[in-house]
């Protein structure tokens, strides 16, 4: 089904979306989606909210139904048995906030039929009180260990980091490579762009289709943007705004998004402005905004 | 005119939720207050904009009327439109008639809210949500606005749509002092100040910060010390003391904001534990 998957014999499929379109009403939340996720890979998932990341996540898992084509869970449409040999951590993370951590583990161990799993050192200290009065850092990886307890061969996760700080997130991406290394292959969909760099390989949604996939450049493609230094910020940044430039801070300097350099040069000439301006590759988010500036599309 | 919490300390009962914590925010900048949950960051601002009575240290900020203040719940209320959301706060200010049609209308087609004024809050986006609590937070045009996480749980176009508004009001003279759990967003600010339950890791301008960082960052593939060690994708960052302790078949890297602060909380962690 897959040309990149074709020939791989011995690395299974473990994730695929053959041309898969979702409907609600006359909406169309995914149009025409074709993905797969082979064993040891992470792939990120990126996408504006709307873009039908969540929607095509739960198809993937077989909790919604395609309105068109077809979804495969290890070479076949998934079903109760192949959906026990997967993991999935939702954003709201699925926890019971009136049980303890341990008797969360316990209850999600036993509706896979296996024993609880160890508690790891950060999470002894906290194993009996409620997840309601722990940190967001420590319900992530209580809902990380639970998901992890039957052993899955596949992970999906939806925004695991939200919410938490730079050595919480660390610790989260330690074990999901931990996983990728003993062949589990990984979906997840972030809104930390920093991330990104974790992932083995990118997707792009933007109005429910899949505009782009590869590494980070792949992604940004063509878009660029431009930095503005001068010691005349303020009046920099007035006219660029008042000429409807999509225009930022960043540190000292003035960024303008999806915009042309000349254009700018021109804009702040006209302005009586002095400053160096310098065409530089757009990041991953203005290539984002730049897609929901111009909803048809690349 | 500087705006700033010194050396504030903070308990709340038995817990220390600040322990002599600095920030300082100057007219026409921004300063991200950086931290996950639980950090401290909420307590700092509300000590900034008067909410929270310090145990010991000193806060310097406007009257109320100076202070724009948006909590991290959003602050509008969900039942009213976002019209009457902007009218209601405006009235709290004094603002009435055509003078506060005119500075409502201005802020809502700023943040893409001007086809949105009569549905009601809780019909909006998460984004569209956030940028109505800061569109009221601004009514009163204040001199110090304070931010609670304006962009957590924020897709990242209206993220990047939220930036661009602070950066208008920064831009316009105010001070803004803004908390959040993204790096980049403190890359972006001014100047930045880290927190961890209640301490601080780090502050300065991102210049600063990345320059008073001691110790060296490796790139290997192959940590010799799993505890001083996380993830870069497929390879792992490893912290040394000194450049000197690199070993031969790691890649010492320039440290960024991420390695920073990681090392800086690592270091606090094991602190804590050799002292307990």
């Amino acid at each position: 089904m897959n040309p990149a998957a074709a020939g791989a014999v011995h690395r299974p499929v473990l994730l695929a979306a053959d041309r898969v379109s979702r409907k609600f009403g006359a909406f169309t939340a995914v149009d025409d989606v074709t993905l797969h996720v082979m064993p040891g890979e992470v792939v990120g998932l990126l996408g504006a909210n709307g873009a039908g990341k969540t929607t095509l996540m739960r198809m993937l898992l077989g909790v919604l139904a395609t309105t068109v084509g077809e979804v495969e869970l290890f070479g076949d449409p998934p079903d109760r048995e192949r959906r026990r040999r997967l993991g999935y951590t939702p954003q709201g993370l699925g926890l019971y906030d009136d049980l303890t951590v341990r008797e969360n583990l316990a209850f999600s161990a036993q509706a896979y039929e296996v024993s609880p799993p160890e508690l790891p050192e950060a999470l002894r200290p906290v194993a009996d009180r409620l997840i309601a009065e722990i940190p967001l850092g420590l319900q992530r990886q209580v809902a990380f260990l639970s998901a992890l307890s039957h052993d899955p061969e596949v992970l999906v996760l939806d925004e695991p980091t939200s919410g938490v700080d730079a050595l919480a997130r660390a610790t989260l991406w330690d074990t999901i490579r931990e996983q990728a290394e003993k062949g589990v292959g990984v979906l997840v969909s972030t809104h930390n762009m920093a991330e990104a760099e974790q992932c083995d390989r990118l997707l792009l949604m933007s109005n429910a289709r899949l505009v782009a996939q590869g590494s980070e450049a792949d992604i940004i493609g063509s878009t660029t943007a431009v930095a503005v230094r001068t010691s005349a910020w303020a009046r920099a940044f007035a006219a660029l705004s008042a000429a409807g430039q999509p225009v930022m801070l960043a540190g000292r300097d003035v960024r303008v998004a999806d915009a042309d350099a000349d254009q700018v040069r021109k804009v702040l000439a006209d302005a009586g402005v002095t400053a160096e301006v310098t065409g530089v590759p757009a990041t991953i988010e203005e290539r984002m905004m730049a897609l929901a500036r111009a909803p048809e599309g690349p | 005119m500087t705006y700033a919490v010194r050396s504030a300390t903070v308990r709340f009962g038995d817990t220390l939720a600040l322990d002599d914590v600095s920030l300082q925010v100057e007219p026409g900048s921004v300063v991200a207050v950086v931290g996950g949950d639980g950090a401290g960051k909420t307590t700092l601002l509300r000590s900034l904009v008067g909410k929270v009575q310090l145990a010991r240290g000193e806060v310097n900020a406007p009257a109320p009327e100076g202070i724009g203040y948006m909590p991290a719940t959003g602050g509008s209320w969900s039942s009213l439109s976002v019209a009457q959301n902007m009218d209601f706060v405006g009235g709290i200010y004094g603002l009435s008639g055509k003078a506060l049609v005119s500075r409502r209308d201005q802020l809502l087609e700023r943040a893409s809210l001007g086809h949105s004024v009569d549905r009601l809050a809780s019909q909006l986006s998460g984004g569209m949500r956030r940028k109505l609590g800061f569109s009221m937070a601004m009514l009163h045009d204040p001199a110090l606005l304070v931010l609670d996480e304006p962009s957590t749980g924020v897709d990242p176009v209206s993220r990047v749509d939220l930036w661009r508004l602070v950066s208008e009001a920064a831009a316009a003279g105010a001070a803004v002092v803004m908390s959040t759990t993204y790096l980049d967003e403190a890359e972006r600010a001014a100047s930045l100040l880290a927190l961890d339950s209640g301490r601080t890791l780090a502050s300065g301008t991102l210049t600063d910060v990345l320059g008073s960082f001691g110790g060296a960052i490796a790139r290997t593939a192959s940590p010799r010390r799993r505890a001083w060690a996380w993830r870069r994708g497929r390879e792992y960052h490893e912290y040394w003391p000194t450049a000197l302790d690199v070993p031969f078949d790691a890649v010492a890297v320039t440290p960024d904001l991420e390695d920073v602060v990681v090392t800086l909380s690592m270091l606090k962690q094991h602190e804590s534990e050799l002292a307990s």
